[in-house]
């Protein structure tokens, strides 16, 4: 969905910083979420993801900078704007005390919604996250990827406005995954949302209608996940794998081959429009890989180009 | 804001309570499948009124009451023994409990992602606390009453005594678990606690003790609770229960403030 320029952003961010001590997490980053979206964050590891979703979700304050959420200011207004967010925090928060069920009965309840319709909403998310039958189980003994999809139906429970999204997914086996993405693109399609941070470039193409590239605490690119890939990589990748301990004595061997070489530790990435012609003209030069795969470029390649790291650490 | 986002239609009750009653909901939720813990606190100071007050009792015949006429040793200790448990009640749920939830359970992380403020979770705590103190005042007034140790109606504003002894304690126990950062860290509460159980002018009159020491003894929460209590318990009023509710009182909110505020540097980061 493109940023419709007659809406005001949902969240509007400008210089939003966020300091632990001399250390800066968040260096005055500006970006606006559109009402209906989904936005992405993706970044290596520490990069300040993490930080910035806590600020927007009103439980951390911000160090400075300017930032409002569902047009309020979370300094001020902060039990309103928490009252309309579902936040999934990156490590889950379950209480521990409780049954799966009551997890989900009391955290309507600090919604303020009734206990009948926290009641009839538990049910029905116990079914939404196929835990149906563990309802009167207590939280630890699930299994991880059960404690996530608990997660996540509890930030349903409040019918919120706007999902804060952190690593949603990590954890999740394949099934789970895809059922969750269909769940966040019917969400979304009802009007609400969607603000992750992920460090799965599938789930970023899927989800994400824009998204940000993180790195050391600031946004290095921002677009369309196709955008991205059309202004920071080429149409195509040849991917090379050579032998045991073949690649570090091919430097300098690829010059001229491609637009781009990138040298990861198992393999060679070639960028070039063409990649079919990149591998034989490497086959011309006498370079022998053990296998070549010619594909498309996707959102990992600008990832790698833009943080010189792949999603995955 | 609406024009922002269209507001949904929300099922929410109109609050009548204050959110902060959602932590004694949830406390609740847990002790049902507990309770048995909460039960064993009532039997203590029972136990020690048999000991102490029948037992030792005997051999030691009247003692000087509140307005300073004779009153049987069953007498004298039994408001202390109240006011001990219902400051070893709520104590116990101020430090203990509250240092599991704060330090290895992320109960409070979650609950401040809801509408809920960090000054929500420190009043509601401290309401979960009193009223487990409260449990085990009303429990034992129930007792003393029947066996005759409290002779007057007054008596039962020994209650609502008890929960602003517990008040006073619970809030000022969290605000000290606040800062605790290991189990060992405990040793003090009970280093506290126990002197403050034997000293508080709680089995003999604080003029016992030299000039010097009962100044001492009178800055404890649990010697003006102790005081305020037996002075109901016995039925002897006296202009000098205003201040101690008054000291009682402000220590409680002090604990309040400073665990309020240690909340939000530890959780709100
Ligand atoms: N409470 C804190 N105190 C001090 N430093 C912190 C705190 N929280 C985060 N940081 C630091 O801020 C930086 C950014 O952390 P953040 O959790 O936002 O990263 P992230 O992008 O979410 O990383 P990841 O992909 O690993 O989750 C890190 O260097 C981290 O060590
Ligand atoms: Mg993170």
């Amino acid at each position: 969905m493109p940023m419709n320029p007659a809406s005001p952003p949902l969240i509007h961010a400008r210089g939003l910083t966020k300091r632990f001590g001399a250390f800066t997490a968040v260096d005055a980053v500006d970006f606006d979420v559109a009402p209906g979206e989904a936005f992405g964050f993706l970044g290596p590891n520490g990069a300040g993801k993490t930080s910035t979703m806590k600020m927007i979700g009103c439980t951390s304050p911000a160090s400075g900078g300017t930032l409002t959420v569902l047009g309020m200011d979370p300094e001020t207004q902060g039990p309103e704007i928490r009252g309309r967010l579902g936040v999934v925090p990156q490590q889950d928060t379950l209480d521990e005390e409780l049954t799966v069920r009551e997890n989900l009965l009391i955290y309507g309840r600090y919604f303020g919604l009734s206990r009948a319709e926290c009641g009839r909403r538990a049910d029905e998310l116990l079914e939404f996250a196929q835990l149906s039958e563990r309802g009167s189980s207590r939280v630890e003994p699930l299994s991880g990827g059960m404690k996530r999809r608990l997660t996540i139906a509890r930030s349903l429970i409040n019918e919120p406005d706007v999902m804060l999204l952190d690593e949603p997914t990590t954890g999740l086996d394949p099934q789970a995954r895809h059922l969750l993405w269909d769940r966040l693109y019917r969400l979304k399609q009802r009007g609400v949302t969607l603000v992750l941070t992920t460090h799965y470039m599938d789930e970023a193409e899927q989800l994400c209608d824009r998204l940000v590239v993180m790195d050391k605490a600031k946004i290095v690119a921002e677009g369309s996940p196709r955008s991205l890939i059309e202004q920071y990589s080429t149409r195509e990748v040849a991917e090379m794998r050579f032998a045991p301990g073949v690649q570090d004595t091919l430097d300098g061997q690829f010059n001229g081959l491609a637009d781009r070489v990138e040298h990861l530790p198992d393999r060679v990435l070639l960028y070039a429009e063409d990649g079919e012609a990149v591998a034989v003209a490497a086959h011309d030069r006498g370079l022998r890989p053990e296998t070549v795969l010619v594909r498309r470029s996707t959102l990992e390649d600008v990832f790698l180009r833009l943080t010189g790291r792949s999603l995955v650490d | 804001m609406s024009a922002i986002a269209p507001p949904q239609a929300r099922a929410t009750t109109g609050r009548v309570m204050p959110r902060a009653w959602h932590l004694i909901e949830r406390n609740l939720f847990v002790y049902r499948r507990t309770w048995t813990i909460i039960v064993s606190g009532f039997f203590e100071p029972l136990f020690y009124l048999v000991a102490m007050g029948y037992g030792l009792g005997r051999l030691i015949g009247d003692v000087t009451g509140p307005g300073g006429q004779p009153i049987p040793y069953a007498m004298f200790v039994a408001p202390a023994l109240l006011a001990t448990g219902a400051m070893n009640g709520a104590v116990a749920e101020a430090t203990f409990n509250f240092f599991f939830k704060l330090n290895y359970n992320r109960t409070f992380q979650a609950i401040l992602a809801t509408p809920l403020s960090v000054r929500d979770v420190a009043v509601g705590e401290i309401a979960w606390a009193l009223i487990r103190g409260g449990l085990y005042a009303i429990g034992f007034i129930v007792v003393i009453a029947a066996l005759g140790l409290a002779t007057s109606p007054l008596a039962l504003l020994a209650i609502p005594a008890a929960l602003l002894l517990g008040f006073a304690a619970g809030a000022v126990g969290m605000a000290a678990t606040s800062f605790m950062r290991s189990h060992q860290d405990f040793d003090l509460i009970n280093v506290i606690t126990l002197p403050m159980f034997l000293f508080s002018a709680t089995f003999y009159p604080i003029e016992t003790y030299p000039e010097a020491i009962r100044g001492i003894v009178a800055i404890t929460p649990l010697y003006q609770g102790v005081a305020l209590i037996r002075g109901l318990t016995v039925g002897v009023l006296g202009p000098e229960m205003l201040f101690q509710v008054a000291y009682l009182a402000v220590m409680g909110m002090i604990g309040l403030w400073i665990t309020s505020r240690r909340l939000d540097r530890l959780l709100r980061k």
